[in-house]
């Protein structure tokens, strides 16, 4: 699960969800860790926290303690800090990237699959093209040259999402646009915008929002993977994958700093992975369950 | 009947758990066949006669719940370890399955999925089972029999295919072979046809066949006995020519009544039997016909009669108001 | 199948124009100059100006791609202006460690990913099942850089078993060879066996209510016949198809984990280039690489074709 290699298997919206589906217990515990990373995330600046870039060269790699609840890094940063602030930039990313993809495929999408024609056979032609190179490698770049910043990093990562959110939402327009409603609604005289808005959009944002949430997931491992190798988010600004980058230099004496922000990094994937599948479940009616 | 029993189903029940509730496919079942003759099981789509055929098969999905006893051979399928039934299956007990396209492995060749059963179970080695295979392809009528054993199923037509599943069948000179609608996804042309071929191997291999039917044409003049179901019961059983001449069972007599018939006058409306059969997860009280049942009284609704033998020697079936023998002749 | 496969080929080169446009369009994205970039701090702007002539920055950009894609169909990718080795002769010598990595990798994810998936799917809903299905899920959310470091962390640094870094040629020495590739490879196909196992599991699991297979056992044949035979062979296209689909993603991992270990592969030489600012072998390896990627992706379609009696034989 290195890269941005978005979900292929496309899931079409038959019906809304089955309403009184048992969710899990796991569901819920991945609810509750995405709210308390958005909190922090959100709260780091009123938080009682030590500064993220303050160094302490008397203090490096400390252990936990009162003072600092996580230890120091190998320049002495506060680690609890630098995760915190680092949970900011992978969600940064990780959401904004994929608005950008959710918007734009998600238009794409639903144009192409009602509209049909030259114009979906334009649409689906020119995002073969940006899924002819290896994502990771067009990431890499796109940003080696464009230079790196937050900014490059989710606009990259956002066009990376395109061509996946527009399978998507095709896929979803294509059998909702022979479904009775809308042929009524065509039937009825309704112009195109009002089909378009009122009768496709609400019923393909269900299935969009799920592959959303999956999305988010891979973002933030795509983000980790290239500030991981040090071409992601320019420093001293931390992020999960250069946090994990940075530990690797120090397994031997302190694993603690590359595996603290690791797990941090997991749990949050987990969470918009369990998520995403269970509301992905919930809308395709041709799988059960996990 | 003088002909040692080779199979005999004795109080089959086969239960489904599904979403709505228990689901009984087959309810208290009792049928017999013996060694060479042939048995027709008859009813309409949803009677349980291809869970019945499972049930023998010992093919049921897993979570379907079987009680009862099927006696083959002398051996209760049931109790039987899982090794020995499956040296029985292909070996003497074999089956051909409703739809050709989809009983043939599509990625497999047709000499492979027919030299694979000869293999396991008569030793043979890859030459001797290739002549096989190439004689019985022969035998069930396909032309070029050599090269089609290079094919994959897609190459050849419906009724090809059913006649390559009927090779498989009959590989292993089978003792019992059952039939599960092998004509119903095939062409009106080819139908009869296949249940020709049928016919003629079972009587030349002296083989034992069960073959199920929607269509009650289908089994007369090919079938010894018959056995009528619906809702999972056997309603109706009795020698196939005591029963054309006699039926009593009304649910038989508006099954028969169902058929076209070769000599009604043009645009003659086709007589459908009206109503819908019973939810199975909604088992009535009385007969499960009644609803349906012209003849139907009080007492039909709510008892349900027993398959019990009356008449001629044979012949059983379950009704309270059977059929007369002068006011069912013209049906 | 053979008109097929023409017109496959057909499609192959108008995708392989666009991935040369993107390629050469991604590297005029760069802000400011290359010549600026190549002569760094002592640029003068008569250097410049002489550098731009030479490589001919001053002309317009469709005159600068085709003269590009002139020279690259001559064989001519350039010439990295830090050690002045050629694009290709950089490119060949450390393509042969990316490919045994990732053939390596993918080996081991389908020796993982293929039984497991046949196990869950013959015992589907069972206890072992319920597991395999969660850890693989679970799996799913580790980043390859993530688990690179974990084996590190564990074979490495703890229990001492395997080196961290470095790399032998296999023609040198074989055994150490593999002794230093063993963890990256591990590294990836951590990350691929997981969908390989789902993916394969469904679908085996579909296949398993297939007719063919309630025939296959009334034929009395054995389960392991069954299971291998009758329910993989139809699946086996699935596996090709997820194989392919994963390469992208593969091609990616090969990056970090080569990067992780210090494999001298062409990923390594990807992020070095960058890290240098070594625009022109930067440029090249792309393009390489997503031809590459381009041609993987056709063998694919071609094998699955080949695999599929029904594309052979043209009734697809």
């Amino acid at each position: 699960m290195a890269t941005l290699e978005l979900g292929i298997d496309a899931s079409v919206a038959e019906v809304p969800a089955r309403r009184g589906r048992r969710l899990g217990p796991l569901f819920w515990m991945a609810i509750v860790w995405m709210m308390f990373v958005f909190t922090v995330a959100i709260f780091a600046d009123v938080l009682p926290l030590p500064s993220p870039t303050d160094m302490d060269m008397l203090e490096k790699r400390a252990p936990f303690s009162a003072e600092h609840w996580l230890g120091t890094d190998g320049l002495g940063r506060d680690e609890l800090a630098r995760v915190i602030y680092g949970a900011r930039i992978s969600l940064i990313v990780g959401l904004f990237a994929p608005i950008i993809g959710l918007t734009f495929g998600g238009a794409l999408g639903i144009l192409a699959g009602y509209f049909r024609g030259r114009f979906e056979s334009v649409v689906v032609g020119s995002m073969d093209v940006l899924l002819a190179f290896p994502p990771l490698i067009l990431a890499l770049a796109v940003t080696a040259y464009l230079g790196q910043s937050i900014l490059h990093l989710t606009f990259i990562l956002g066009l990376l999402g395109v061509p996946a959110f527009m399978r998507v939402a095709r896929a979803a327009t294509l059998t909702l646009a022979r479904r009775e409603f809308v042929i009524a609604a065509q039937a009825l005289g309704a112009t195109h915008t009002r089909i378009l808005l009122r009768e496709l959009l609400p019923n393909v944002m269900l299935p969009l929002f799920a592959f959303f949430l999956l999305a988010v997931a891979i973002t933030i491992v795509a983000e980790g993977s290239l500030s991981f190798l040090g071409l992601g988010v320019p420093p001293p600004i931390s992020s999960w994958g250069s946090m994990i980058g940075e530990g690797r230099e120090s397994l031997e004496m302190a694993p603690r700093l590359a595996f603290i922000p690791a797990i941090a990094m997991f749990l949050t994937v987990l969470s918009f992975n369990l998520v995403g599948d269970t509301l992905r479940a919930l809308t395709d009616p041709r799988q059960g369950a996990l | 009947m003088t002909e040692s029993t080779l199979l005999s189903v004795e109080d089959v029940i086969v239960d489904l758990p599904t979403p709505r509730g228990n689901l009984r496919a087959v309810d208290h079942v009792d049928l017999t066949v013996g060694a060479g003759r042939t048995l027709g099981v008859v009813g309409e789509s949803g009677c349980g006669k291809t869970m019945l055929s499972r049930a023998i098969l010992q093919l049921l999905p897993k979570k379907a719940k079987l009680s009862g006893r099927v006696m083959f051979d002398g051996q209760d399928l049931l109790q039987l370890s899982p090794e020995k039934l499956r040296k029985l299956r292909g070996r003497s007990l074999a089956v051909v399955f409703q739809d050709p396209m989809t009983s043939l492995n599509p990625v497999l060749t047709i000499g492979t999925q027919l030299i694979e059963t000869l293999q396991e179970h008569l030793e043979l080695d890859m030459v001797a089972a290739t002549k096989r295979s190439i004689e019985l392809l022969a035998a069930v009528g396909i032309p070029a029999p050599e090269q089609r054993l290079m094919q994959y199923p897609h190459q050849l037509s419906g009724g090809m295919r059913q006649r390559v599943a009927i090779a498989i069948a009959l590989s292993c000179e089978p003792k019992l072979l059952i039939a599960d609608e092998p004509t119903t996804a095939l062409d009106v042309t080819i139908q009869a046809q296949i249940l020709d071929l049928l016919a003629r191997e079972q009587r030349r291999r002296h083989m034992a066949m069960i073959l199920i039917t929607h269509d009650l044409g289908v089994v007369a003049g090919r079938t010894d006995e018959v056995a009528v179901m619906y809702a999972g019961r056997v309603v109706e059983r009795a020698p196939t020519p005591a029963l054309f001449k006699k039926m009593r069972m009304p649910y038989t007599e508006a099954l028969l009544a169902a058929l076209p018939k070769i000599d009604a006058a043009p645009h003659t409306p086709l007589p459908a039997i009206s109503g819908r059969p019973p939810d199975p997860t909604r088992p009535l009280k009385g007969c499960s016909f009644s609803p349906r049942c012209r003849y139907a009284w009080a007492q039909c609704h709510v008892e349900k009669p027993r398959l019990e033998e009356a008449d001629s020697p044979g012949h059983q079936f379950a009704c309270f108001r059977p059929i007369d023998a002068s006011a069912s002749a013209g049906a | 199948m053979l008109g097929f496969v023409a017109r496959r080929l057909l499609y192959l080169v108008p995708v392989l124009i666009a991935v040369s446009l993107l390629t050469f369009l991604i590297a005029s994205l760069l802000p400011g100059d290359l010549a600026y970039t190549i002569l760094g701090d002592q640029a003068t702007p008569e250097k410049v100006a002489a550098l731009r002539q030479e490589m001919g920055l001053d002309q317009p950009i469709w005159v600068r791609y085709f003269g590009w894609l002139g020279n690259i169909l001559q064989g001519d990718l350039g010439r990295s202006f830090r050690t002045g080795q050629t694009v290709l002769q950089a490119v060949t010598e450390r393509l042969p460690i990316s490919l045994e990595l990732m053939v390596l990798a993918q080996v081991i994810a389908l020796a993982i990913g293929v039984p497991l998936a046949i196990i869950c799917a013959a015992r589907s809903g069972g206890s072992f099942d319920r597991f395999m299905t969660g850890t693989a899920f679970g799996m799913l959310s580790v980043p390859t850089f993530l688990s690179a470091i974990l084996l590190i962390y564990l074979f490495a640094v703890e229990l001492r078993w395997l080196p961290a870094t470095g790399y032998v040629p296999f023609g040198e020495d074989p055994a150490k060879n593999l002794r230093f590739m063993v963890l990256p490879a591990l590294t990836l196909a951590l990350a691929e066996w997981p969908g390989i196992m789902r993916v394969l599991r469904s679908d085996m699991i579909a296949t398993l209510q297939e007719d063919y297979i309630a025939l296959a056992k009334a034929k009395g044949l054995k389960a392991s016949r069954i299971l291998f035979v009758h329910a993989l062979k139809p699946s086996s296209l699935t596996l090709v198809t997820i194989t392919g689909i994963n390469i992208g993603r593969l091609i990616g991992g090969a990056v970090i984990v080569e990067t992780v270990f210090a494999l001298p592969g062409i990923g390594r030489l990807l992020v070095g280039a960058i890290t240098t600012r070594d625009l022109i072998i930067l440029q090249g390896v792309v393009l390489l690489v997503g031809a590459g990627f381009v041609l993987i992706n056709f063998i694919v379609d071609m094998l699955y074709a080949m695999l599929d009696p029904r594309i052979r034989h043209g009734h697809a």
